[in-house]
């Protein structure tokens, strides 16, 4: 079998023995990604760059689907985000490669049986960590109104004829709420600036998202894993 | 409280045994031969009949005509002698925790058999398969379909469809052949008994009944997944023991039985299945459809939705598909375009009749359960019996193991080995399997099958019944969580659909997902303009579940006459600081920021409550100021509702449009808005923002009361003093 990697390792034709690249891809956090998903991957990004090295915000628009997803922008972005590719820099990159798209793909695999407390917890906070990002536009590490906002108005765009004024009230009312979760009873002259990654945390307790926060195609190798 | 619940106990209890005495008199035959009043013809009316030639025509003050009345009478006796049972067991609270309602529903009705059988010398009646099938059994099934919770079931489709399908054909097969083995042996005289004939047993006992598992685990609580599963499964299990059943009944009276018939009948299930999915979406998108046009005569709104789901299960019998599950489909199917077509009061009226029919055929069943259990039908085996009750626990037990490996091989969300025992032991089996086992051809040991049926449901019923709740909280089965959705939940979930089909479709792989987007985008292009009376302003759920809060949040406000910091309120201060003051709010630090708040609510104390922006979601720790905006409000909301309630009797009949959408009052309101705020000069920069459109959309209530306030303002004309409901606030 085959893995033609477009990466930093370009046009390297890897057998199945290169015991060392496989490791690094592996490493990727991909430990229940088995050859056949990572072959699959790499056949829809070379689909998606149009054969090239690397792929560019522009490349998804090509995909047809993605055009009636009201959050469009965001997930396009959150592939890009300096943050979720875990580059010690801040921002947003012009382009991803192979390796970039797996890493940002990790965060969707499925929940392992094996796992034990504290690597569930690890998951469990990484694939949080994406979603704050996601809503977190100007990467200062806090929800604000502006920007929760935004994600409720991007939510409720795809019914024309609401007024942005209802997305805006409910937006408020969201804030509010997570104000009344994250501080609990507040003194009438305090301000909640906006909601932190605890916060953030402590919102999403009740939500297993473990369970739900996978792509089914990433799970269906599991019978036969490699390792 | 004790002694009052003891003389309500005594009343009813005397006004009970009334009536179950004038019930056990009407089944007697022929009532009036017992009554001595002696009219002199055979059709006493009130009027005095001329006889000519009769001498003795006499006047008829006071005469009796039960035939007359007879069939609406008795059955009007028993719905209010089950109705008034259900009431004496709420009296004492400690009851219905120990003992669910259905045992003592069956209690009750045992009781009733055993005097009506004492009394009579003869069988009380039997509950008529006709009657169950055709009008005990809809109510039950369309309010389970109506109020199914459509998220978490589709999200379990496939493990639900799985344990209803598969699982009742190992069951079936199961019980058929082990009770067959059974009959092998030559100790129990039970040879006589056919393979076939244990199959048709085994087909009719192994359906879990949705009537009984409803009324259990309503009482038990547990967390919503499991209950889906639970629920879901005894519901549309229907498609399997219709098919089985009757194919196996036509296999008895066949002489010899192909393969090509097996075949059939597969097929069969399918037709079943899908037809009755099919007749009933027919019939849900039909009166989506009609109420689209009952803006004029809001009154009836609420029959269609009744005489739809009953015409789709009509529909469904007819066609020998099952109606079950297109009943279910129809309710699910019309129920989010009827919620958003028909008005608020007709909705209620909806969702308390359907609960109140429900009510009302569950306790019945019951009763008549208990009622039909005595009599000399019943032939007694002790051998068939007690391994009937083994078999059924033994291969449901099976079923549910076997089944939820493969579940949680498949499936990341797996279903623990807690959530298996409740899955397993709360198989019940209720009214179903009985008159099923009724409508069997007369053969020579249905007899037996009958005192067996008996014998499983009311073991299941009560034991099982009894033992799930202490069983439940010893395995300590995580309990639903009692809070709904909040607002931000919601937004949050559904982000993670949007997110989640994204991904899917940059992967270019399908998953479930990518099915319900698919579903939503075609609803929100073709299905909403058809259905929709109102497209013009199309809500996602979102938006129907903040408007929900936010009504109920003005109820209480106006019924408890408290101010309640509102969502809306919250944009108000925080709009204006971002849109007006972005300069300023940008690199502030906290204290700035809290002055700026401070002088904007000193500047707005007369006008809406003072407190800023999200700080706070309750109201602790009142400040002076507070108190005074607190008791202008409290004043203010006075006299208005004295002048709604004039205002209200000036109204003719016609009912107010108070439908969710209020689209009608919108323009209205908006300008009614503006003005209110325009007519305050100091106010005059601050407001600009504050007039928040939404808030004025959604509460007609709120309308009402701006009306008034207007009327009110241009008599008083007293600006400074306005009032201004928190909820206008925005």
């Amino acid at each position: 079998m085959l893995i033609m990697v477009d990466s930093k390792y370009s046009n390297i034709v890897l057998g199945y023995n290169d015991e060392l690249i496989w490791k690094h891809l592996k490493h990727l956090c991909l430990q229940t990604v088995t050859s056949e998903q990572i072959e699959h991957l790499h056949r829809r990004f070379k689909q998606l760059s149009g054969d090239q090295p690397t792929i560019r915000k522009e490349h998804f628009d090509n995909i047809p689907d993605l055009e009636f997803n009201p959050i469009r922008s965001k997930i396009v972005h959150a592939f890009f985000d300096k943050r979720n590719l875990r580059q010690e820099s801040d921002g947003l990159a012009d382009e991803i490669n192979f390796e970039d798209f797996l890493t940002i793909m990790s965060y969707f695999r499925p929940i392992e049986m094996n796992m034990n407390e504290e690597q569930l917890d690890h998951f469990r906070k990484e694939k949080l960590k994406f979603l704050f990002h996601m809503y977190d536009s100007d990467h200062d590490g806090k929800i604000t109104l502006q920007e929760y906002r935004n994600v409720v108005e991007e939510l409720l765009s795809g019914n024309p004829h609401l007024e942005k004024e209802s997305a805006r009230s409910i937006a408020d009312g969201a804030m509010m709420e997570a104000a009344s979760i994250c501080v609990g009873q507040m003194e009438p002259d305090q301000v909640y600036e906006g909601i932190t990654f605890e916060d953030f945390l402590k919102m999403w307790q009740g939500i297993d998202i473990e369970t739900k926060m996978h792509v089914r195609f990433l799970n269906m190798e599991t019978i036969a894993q490699c390792h | 409280m004790e002694r009052q619940n003891l003389e309500a106990g005594w009343l009813l209890g005397s006004f009970w045994s009334l009536l179950l005495g004038a019930l056990v008199v009407s089944t007697l035959k022929g009532p009036q031969q017992l009554l001595a009043l002696d009219l002199g013809s055979e059709n006493a009316s009130w009027e005095p009949e001329e006889v000519p030639g009769n001498e003795s025509s006499e006047h008829t003050f006071f005469s009796l005509d039960y035939q007359h009345v007879q069939v609406p009478f008795e059955i009007t006796l028993w719905i209010m002698l089950a109705s008034l049972a259900k009431i004496g067991f709420h009296l004492y609270n400690k009851l219905p925790s120990v003992v669910p309602e259905s045992c003592l529903l069956i209690f009750v009705g045992l009781i009733m058999g055993g005097i009506i059988y004492g009394l009579n010398d003869k069988s009380p009646p039997v509950m008529d398969s006709d009657v169950f099938f055709l009008y005990l059994l809809p109510p039950i099934v369309l309010d389970a379909g109506y109020f199914m919770p459509s998220r978490p079931f589709f999200e379990n489709i496939g493990t639900i469809l799985l344990y209803a399908v598969v699982g009742t054909i190992v069951n079936v097969v199961g019980i058929g052949f082990s009770l067959y083995g059974i009959c092998q042996v030559k100790a129990f005289h039970l040879q006589d008994i056919s393979l076939l004939h244990n199959l048709l047993f085994g087909s009719l006992i192994a359906a879990v009944d949705p009537v009984a598992v409803l009324s259990v685990f309503e009482e038990i609580h547990v967390n919503e997944k499991l209950h889906i599963l639970v629920f879901g499964e005894s519901l549309l299990n229907d498609a399997v023991t219709v098919v089985l059943y009757k194919l196996l009944r036509s296999f008895c009276e066949m002489s010899t039985i192909k393969t090509v018939d097996v075949f059939a009948g597969i097929g069969k299930f399918f037709v079943v299945a899908i037809g009755g999915v099919l007749v009933g979406l027919i019939f849900g998108m039909t009166a989506a459809f009609t109420t689209r046009f009952t803006k004029n005569i809001r009154v009836i709104e609420p029959l269609f939705v009744f005489l739809y789901s009953y015409l789709s299960y009509l529909t469904a019998e007819m066609f020998h598909l099952s109606g079950i599950v297109a009943i279910i489909a129809c309710a699910m199917g019309m129920k989010r375009y009827v919620e958003a077509n028909i008005s608020l009061k007709s909705h209620t009226t909806v969702k308390y009749f359907m609960k109140m029919w429900s009510s009302v055929s569950d306790t019945l069943i019951f009763i008549f359960l208990g009622v039909s259990t005595i009599g000399d039908n019943h032939e007694w085996n002790w051998a068939y019996i007690c391994f009937t009750i083994v078999f059924c626990l033994l291969w449901r037990a099976l079923g549910v193991l076997v089944l939820t490996f493969f579940v949680n091989r498949l499936h990341v969300n797996t279903v623990t080995s807690k959530d298996q025992f409740i899955i397993a032991y709360g198989g019940l089996r209720g009214a179903i399997c009985f008159s099923l086992v009724f409508l069997l051809p007369d053969f020579p040991r249905k007899k037996l099958f009958i005192a067996a049926t008996t014998v499983i449901i009311l073991f299941t019923v009560f034991v099982q019944g009894m033992t799930i709740r202490p069983l439940v909280e010893l395995l300590d089965v995580k309990r639903k969580r009692e809070s709904a959705p909040t607002v931000g939940e919601q937004i949050h979930m559904r982000f993670l659909d949007h997110l989640l089909a994204g991904i899917e479709d940059i992967c270019g792989h399908w998953g479930q997902y990518y099915w319900k987007d698919k579903f939503e985008y075609f609803n929100s292009k073709y299905l909403q303009k058809f259905l929709l009376r109102e497209y013009s302003q199309p809500k996602s759920s979102i938006v129907l579940l903040y408007e929900k809060l936010e009504r109920k949040h003005a109820i209480e406000l106006v019924e408890a006459g408290q101010l309640i910091h509102t969502p809306s309120h919250a944009s108000l201060l925080d709009s204006r600081k971002s849109a007006g003051m972005v300069k300023i709010v940008d690199g502030l630090n906290s204290d700035v920021l809290e002055n700026i708040q401070k002088i904007l609510a000193r500047n707005l104390y007369k006008i809406r409550r003072t407190v800023p922006a999200y700080n706070r979601h309750t109201l602790p720790g009142e400040t002076g100021t507070e108190e005074q905006a607190k008791e202008i409000l409290i004043l203010r909301h006075r006299s208005l509702r004295l002048q709604m309630n004039k205002s209200d009797l000036a109204h003719s009949g016609k009912e107010k449009d108070d439908s969710y959408s209020g689209h009608d009052d919108s323009s209205s309101k908006y300008k009614l808005c503006r003005s209110l705020t325009v007519r305050d000069p100091e106010k005059e920069p601050c407001v600009k923002y504050n007039r928040s459109k939404s808030a004025c959309i959604i509460l007609p209530l709120q309308a009402a009361c701006a009306e008034r306030v207007k009327k009110e303002e241009t008599e008083k004309n007293t600006p400074s003093e306005m009032p201004w409901f928190p909820i206008n606030d925005s």
